[in-house]
């Protein structure tokens, strides 16, 4: 019981990690962005490579991962994604949707349609006992490192010059221009960072949400289903949302296998009709 | 529809409902390049008889691309779940073949019927929100109904499709053929009529009140338009249409695979109806036969990576921009553009004023 408690923790703190990004895009930019799961997968397959072609430890992967992720959407954003910032919201999710296509087929072609696996260090797989619960360790380190994540996440939004830059150009981007604020570059900074976290995000998730061509489809809903029931004008509101997805999602599927997705896609469905801005959506907010 | 029915209307008076009557009657009549489209899908059954399966294919999918086109060019709902009245349809039609009765033109209705039901009830879940939560709703439906479909095995047969149910001769009358030749005919007749219907719906008094909620939905309101009612009935009309198009899918081949209820089916369709042009029905037919020849094209070349391509398209397509590319023809010469403007809105009936 506790155990698929913590299991649903763990998995719903990796789902944190990857919408995060996507949360910034969406609640900041006012992007619909369906090809953040792309990202993610991206960064997946950074780790399986290095790590079984190469042999680079998993430790080391997962910074690559963040980094070349970061790399390439910086890329991405200065070179497309910023001509459609302005666009209708139709031609947003036919652009994501298109580059979803691309991804998978891509991946499918350099990599092939297999599961991928990764192994990971004998210090990160097995069990131990905490407090009598039986726990993963991989579970644990991504709690710990998800964790930290958060906190700083926080911190850097609150705490920092280039949080508060970043609030501002979320709040009235004009205005924040006519401050001095480099918005274009303070939205490029972000989505770097967003992107970044996806690709950490899928490498750490590689073991446990799986990893194959069609993974940006596969998880393109829990993404979004953390976003929209969380709201994006906190952080905390995509985090407690993704944590309740994804205890929601291990206990759906542990004890009712039956209809477990089905209960969370019901769920989502009556919670936008009911509040169509987020359960944790701020008053008064853009 | 009676403003459009009176015949008599003067063009010389300046009531403002008489312009409009006439401006809907010319709106209504049929242009050259909609009878020629015609004609020529009746010339390639007997001149395409061994593509018929593929002719087919494309019938469907353009039913289903009007569908979509009456929710997204009309009502301006962005959805992403469109397959699910696509799947629901498609369902209905083979269970009730399998349990009811195998004639296919009760199941079509049948399964409109069926799939109008699911689009009534869930038109109320689009009414409010932004873009983005109608896009979740009809997106977490679809998904839904796949779930469905894939955990009740006892009654869809789950991930293996339904299979095992023979549909029946068209009104007793005409057994479909191993070559596609009737189940052809069959889903062209009924695209022409939900053609013909939609024209009919989008060119009256009522499209126009649709046009006016698509542009301003707050506006619209003060001049009388009751938006939501509005929506509510368009929307069903396109799940009703996306029904036939699901219906007409099982009936043709006998089978129905859970992949109606895939996602890509839903993009696949945005894609189509973006290929065509969005608001003005034809698009969804002639994205349709763009997309399928592409499809065909690219699977040829690539077997396996077509998505790749037909992935790209899209990018491409928002880059160089939408209007851009439903306007294609505002790049050639003036005097070509005159001339296949006035080519294809050629209509018959007395002329009033310039060619539009």
């Amino acid at each position: 019981m506790l155990t698929i408690l913590f299991d649903g923790i763990a998995y719903g703190m990796l789902l944190f990690i990857i919408a995060v990004g996507l949360a910034i895009t969406l609640g900041l930019m006012n992007f619909i962005n369906l090809a953040h799961g792309a990202f993610a997968m991206a960064g997946g397959y950074i780790t399986v490579v290095l790590m079984n072609r190469y042999g680079v430890s998993f430790y080391l992967c997962l910074p690559i991962a963040f980094l070349a992720m970061a790399v390439v959407g910086v890329v991405l954003e200065r070179t497309l994604y910023r001509r459609l910032y302005s666009a209708s919201h139709l031609d947003q999710v036919l652009f994501s949707v298109g580059l979803v296509f691309m991804s998978v087929a891509a991946v499918q072609y350099f990599m092939g349609g297999q599961q991928q696996l990764i192994h990971l260090p004998p210090e990160l797989s097995g069990r131990t006992e905490i407090f009598g619960i039986g726990v993963g360790r991989y579970r644990l380190f991504i709690t710990i490192v998800c964790a930290v994540l958060v906190v700083a996440l926080q911190l850097a939004l609150t705490k920092t010059r280039f949080g508060s830059q970043l609030r501002a150009a979320v709040d009235d981007g004009r205005v924040a221009r006519g401050l001095g604020i480099n918005v274009s570059t303070v939205f490029a900074l972000t989505f770097a960072a967003g992107s970044g976290l996806a690709g950490l995000g899928g490498a750490m998730g590689a073991e446990i949400l799986g990893l194959d061509p069609n993974f940006p489809l596969k998880f393109m809903v829990y993404f979004l289903i953390v976003v929209t029931v969380g709201g994006t004008s906190t952080i905390t509101g995509p985090f407690l949302a993704a944590l309740l997805l994804g205890i929601a999602d291990v206990a759906g599927k542990y004890y009712v296998p039956e209809i477990g997705a089905f209960v969370i896609y019901a769920v989502m469905v009556i919670m936008l009709v009911l509040r169509p801005h987020g359960l944790f959506a701020r008053e008064g907010g853009r | 529809m009676t403003v459009i029915g009176e015949t008599t209307a003067a063009v010389s008076s300046t009531g403002p409902e008489h312009v409009a009557a006439t401006q809907l009657r010319r709106r209504n009549a049929w242009r050259a390049y909609e009878i020629v489209l015609w004609l020529v899908a009746i010339a390639l059954i007997f001149m395409l008889p061994s593509k018929a399966l593929l002719l087919t294919e494309i019938a469907i999918l353009a039913l289903f691309a009007v569908s979509l086109d009456l929710v997204l060019g009309y009502a301006g709902i962005v959805s992403l779940g469109h397959g699910a009245f696509f799947g629901l349809g498609a369902y209905v039609a083979g269970l009730f073949a399998m349990h009811f009765f195998p004639e296919p033109v009760t199941g079509l209705l049948v399964a409109g019927l069926v799939s109008g039901l699911l689009g009534f009830v869930t038109s109320f879940l689009v009414l409010r929100g932004s873009d983005l939560t109608r896009l979740m709703t009809t997106l977490g439906i679809a998904l839904m109904l796949a779930e469905l479909a894939n955990q009740m095995a006892w009654l869809t047969g789950g991930a293996d499709g339904l299979s095992g149910f023979t549909v029946g001769p068209i009104l007793g009358l005409f057994e479909f053929d191993l070559w596609g030749r009737t189940g052809y005919i069959y889903s062209l007749v009924v695209l022409f009529l939900a053609t013909w219907a939609a024209r009919r719906i989008v060119n009256s008094p009522f499209g126009l009140s649709l046009k006016a909620v698509q542009g301003n939905r707050v506006r619209a309101a003060m001049v009388g338009v009751p938006a939501k009612s509005r929506i509510v009935v368009i929307y069903t009309i396109a799940a009703v249409y996306a029904g036939f198009a699901g219906a007409l899918l099982t009936q043709t081949t006998s089978f129905v695979s859970p992949d109606v209820l895939a996602f890509h089916r839903s993009a696949d369709v945005l894609l189509v109806l973006v290929l065509g042009g969005v608001g003005y029905l034809y698009g969804g037919i002639i994205g349709a036969i763009i997309f399928t020849l592409l499809r065909d094209w690219f699977s040829v070349i690539t077997p396996q990576y077509w998505m790749f391509w037909i992935g790209l398209v899209l990018v491409i397509i928002v880059m160089v921009g939408r209007e851009n590319i439903t306007r294609w023809h505002t790049f050639l010469p003036a005097p070509i553009q005159r001339a296949l403007a006035r080519a294809a809105n050629w209509r018959p009936g007395p002329k009033i004023g310039g060619g539009q």
